[in-house]
């Protein structure tokens, strides 16, 4: 099995607006997005060979790839349509790189794109999954809160301890987002303000959660051989993971609700192709999916960023905020940019790329020397996680 | 001869006291409370509670059949009985039959089930009986009424709890109480007319006509099971027979319940089971269109079926009370709140019969290769991957720990809006079942809590009723 290291290079990113775009619909979207990433590479629609477009919510945007291909006017030209979860979005880059790696393709759209704000409710709603009988009644949060009960129950922390604990991650990301101008959420917020918010499903409460928002995000894909005469700063393609774990978790039998087979398996497998051994010191930077404020905490022990137990220690610290060992989420994360599902994989992935060029928006939260960095999704009830990992440099 | 080898009893957790009905219309209070069945619960919901609680102890593969009684039955068109003996976990050769329409519904299904068991064409029989009626807002009945649910098995096999000595009925075409096929309420006439020309007359001449049959005085009852619709006319009917109300009326039970439909003159036997002694003689009545009258015998087996089940007394003993009467109008339909978030699935009927071994027999599979349980039922086992290798287990019947949980604020109804997530681990093999939790109040819930898998309805959808198990706090 070969690796994708260094196979494929990313010449070009969009990212568009997030929030309640009331204004805009799918197709204002894409453009948004896609007509930055076009102009960031130095390209335009004519040039785009191939297109992988993700995006969930069926129900507003109809199925198949059409409603993209429709406003981007990419008619004669192949474009598939991807769905997996939240991890949509990297499996619209993850599909578009082999589409590059096998040699097929010379430059390639990979897009994601949500319009969750035109269903008149503000949450996803219930019973979205996949049985008609076994998911009645589960919502995202009632679904992630499961996660923090059993972990606080697991390391002794009372429910304050606990949510105090995973508050100050709500902290770090809305202190994060409040520089980022595209980002859904820009106010800064106390601890005292997390602790005291309403439940939305104990034990988390109004910003333990993510935001529900519309937004697109998009990529342009060349071989790595061919970056430098689209650019002098691309970035590479590291590695790809992409894992499951069983139909609903839940019911497995013996899991202790704590390691997460889908994330260990995803970042091994990018960490093995990109060569990483130890994240926590390799990485300068990643932006994972905190859907909800425990989820993060998850992922720190999951993806090896903190010893088990111990992602306590490295909060209280302060090692994953801007200016610590292993700065987490510095765009704000889903917590403050937003999560629109298709787009979030690949909005994760621009804030990557943008910080490995230096070239974050607002120079205040510019992370210096960025050489490698990683993106995560991670979804359904939840069962699937997707990485990526980026770098500046070949070899 | 055909017996009564065991009983089961199932009461609403929910109990609304009547002064708080009667403050909401400003009314006089009979004092006391009734039950109230939550809103994920029905007549089927409630008789398979019944029916477990009767089964406690039997083997599900010795009984032959299932009779359902209600006149609340959730399905004009479908039969009740099927669903109630799935969810039981019987045999699917099972003889199965709805019996509705009458308050006396319930007595006419255990008469036929004991000449099922008579006449030769089954060993076994349960007889369940449940009702869910609806009073009008305001009236008499809103405040008289219960919600409740009762199983007996009727068997020839070994020695029953209960030998049935005779039978005595009477047929009465009159209004009374009555629905009709579009009614939401029960109708009724005068109340003297329905008690003097209805209950007193007919209840009147079903005992009588069974006395004088078996030749028996008065004094010759250790125990008279009369049902009624008032304490007064109860006591009325015993003195004209010559009973001792005192001493031999077996107590209405609408103090602290309701009268509970065509179940009720069955709970009311229950109730004198759980206080009977060897060689009492029993007289158990009934009142809807007619009278059904049983003389019936207590043996000594009674004493060995009163512990491990949850009974009247038991049933009574564990409960909560609604906290308001706009929650009770809003449990059965009568009021819409706000409605919660917009729910995304449909019951699919295709969908529902392929997996009616896990969601409604609550199966899960053992495999065959290397012991793991799992649920729902899985073709390839997690463990040692062997696939199609497996036996079926029932997990309905067997406790549980929540081994982790969330309270939900946007997935529930309008009126209740919480909804705890639960991973339940089953003692049976710590197979996990992901389930909501019902009954229960949202602030006691804690990792290791010990809980029970009981039958809901879900939700509604499609034209279609979606039932699953949930699990509840131990009752």
């Amino acid at each position: 099995m070969e690796s994708i290291k260094d196979k494929v290079a990313i010449v070009g990113m969009g990212c568009s607006k997030f929030g309640e775009r009331w204004d805009a619909g799918l197709d204002d979207l894409a453009i948004e997005a896609a007509y930055e990433a076009y102009e960031d590479a130095g390209i335009d629609l004519s040039d785009i060979q191939a297109c992988w477009f993700g995006t969930v919510t069926q129900p507003v945007t109809g199925i198949g790839a059409t409603h993209a291909a429709g406003p981007l006017k990419l008619h004669s030209i192949p474009m598939t349509r991807v769905e997996n979860w939240c991890a949509t979005g990297h499996e619209a880059l993850r599909n578009a790189c082999f589409g590059v790696a096998c040699g097929m393709y010379d430059i390639v759209l990979a897009l994601g794109v949500e319009k969750l704000k035109d269903t008149g409710f503000p949450g996803l709603g219930t019973g979205r999954g996949m049985d008609p009988v076994l998911e009645a009644r589960r919502t995202a949060p009632g679904a992630f809160a499961l996660i923090a009960t059993r972990y606080f129950y697991t390391y002794g922390l009372s429910p304050e301890e606990g949510k105090t604990t995973i508050g100050k991650i709500a902290v770090k990301n809305h202190y994060n987002g409040s520089l980022c101008p595209k980002a859904h959420f820009r106010n800064k917020i106390t601890l005292e303000q997390v602790l005291n918010a309403p439940i939305i499903a104990w034990p988390l409460g109004l910003f333990d959660c993510c935001g529900n928002s519309d937004g697109a995000a998009a990529a342009i894909l060349v071989p790595a051989s061919q970056a430098n005469k689209f650019r002098d700063d691309p970035v590479y393609i590291k590695g790809l993971g992409l894992a499951f774990d069983s139909l609903i978790p839940h019911t497995r039998p013996q899991f202790d609700w704590l390691t997460w087979d889908s994330l260990v398996n995803s970042s091994h497998q990018a960490y093995e192709q990109a060569g990483i051994r130890n994240p926590r010191e390799e990485l300068d930077i990643a932006v994972v999916h905190d859907c909800f404020s425990i989820t993060e905490l998850a992922i720190y022990e999951n993806f090896g960023f903190s010893p088990r137990g111990k992602a306590k220690e490295d909060i209280d610290a302060g090692f994953f905020e801007l200016s610590g060992g292993l700065p987490v989420n510095t765009d704000g994360g889903l917590k403050c940019f937003g999560h629109p599902i298709g787009a979030s994989g690949l909005r994760m992935t621009y804030e990557v790329y943008k910080q490995i060029q230096g070239k974050a928006q607002l120079p205040e939260r510019q992370l210096k020397e960025v050489k490698l960095g990683l993106s995560h999704t991670f979804g359904g009830p939840p069962q699937v996680s997707a990485v990526a990992i980026l770098g500046a440099r070949l070899g | 001869m055909a017996g009564i080898f065991s009983y089961g009893v199932y009461i609403p957790l929910w109990r609304l006291s009547r002064d708080t009905i009667a403050a909401a219309w400003g009314r006089h209070s009979f004092g006391g409370e009734r039950s109230v069945a939550n809103h994920d619960e029905d007549t089927v919901t409630m008789a398979v509670e019944a029916v477990f609680d009767c089964l406690v102890g039997t083997d599900r593969d010795s009984v032959d059949g299932l009779y359902f009684a209600s006149t609340t039955e959730p399905f004009q068109e479908k039969q009740c009985s099927a669903l109630v003996a799935a969810a039981s976990d019987l045999k699917s050769e099972s003889i199965t039959a709805d019996h509705s329409n009458s308050l006396r519904a319930g007595t006419i299904a255990l008469r036929a089930a004991l000449d099922a068991v008579n006449s030769g064409s089954a060993q076994s029989i349960v007889v369940t009986a449940s009702d869910c009626r609806l009073a009008y807002p305001r009236s008499d009945y809103e405040q008289s009424f219960g919600d409740a649910a009762v199983a007996v098995l009727v068997s020839n096999l070994g020695k029953p709890i209960v030998t049935v000595e005779a039978s005595y009925s009477i047929s009465n075409e009159m209004y009374d109480v009555w629905r009709l096929d579009k009614d939401i309420y029960v109708q009724s006439w005068e109340d003297r007319f329905i008690i003097e020309h209805g209950y007193t007359e007919n209840t009147y001449k079903a005992i009588s006509g069974l006395m004088k049959k078996q030749n028996l005085s008065a004094e010759a009852i250790s125990k008279v099971v009369l049902y009624a619709s008032s304490v007064r006319a109860q006591q009325q009917l015993a003195r004209r027979l010559g009973f001792d109300p005192k001493t031999q009326l077996q107590d209405l039970l609408i103090g602290n319940l309701g009268i509970c439909g065509c179940a009720h003159a069955l709970l009311m036997l229950v109730a004198a089971l759980e206080e009977a002694k060897t060689g009492d003689r029993l007289l158990l009545a009934s009142y809807g269109d007619g009278s059904d009258a049983f003389l019936l015998q207590v043996t000594g087996e009674v004493d060995k079926i009163k512990q491990g089940r949850r009974g009247v007394k038991g049933s009574l003993a564990s409960k909560k009370s609604l906290p308001s009467y706009e929650r009770y109008l809003s449990y059965r339909g009568l009021l819409e709140p706000q409605p919660g978030e917009p729910f995304r699935l449909f019951p699919s009927a295709s969908v529902s019969w392929r997996e009616r071994n896990s969601s409604i027999r609550l199966h899960g599979s053992k495999c065959k290769s290397c012991g793991l349980i799992t649920f729902p039922i899985q073709r390839v086992c997690y463990k040692c991957q062997a696939k199609d290798n497996y036996e079926e287990v029932r997990l309905s019947d067997k406790k549980g720990r929540v081994f982790t949980f969330s309270l939900d604020n946007l997935a529930g109804r309008g009126d209740d809006p919480v909804i705890p997530q639960i991973i339940v681990e089953s003692e049976l093999e710590n197979a996990r079942i992901y389930s909501m939790m019902t009954d229960c109040d949202t602030s006691e819930v804690k990792i290791g809590m010990p809980v029970e898998m009981t039958f809901r309805r879900i939700y509604e959808g499609a034209g279609m009723y979606n039932y699953f198990w949930k699990c509840r706090p131990l009752r």
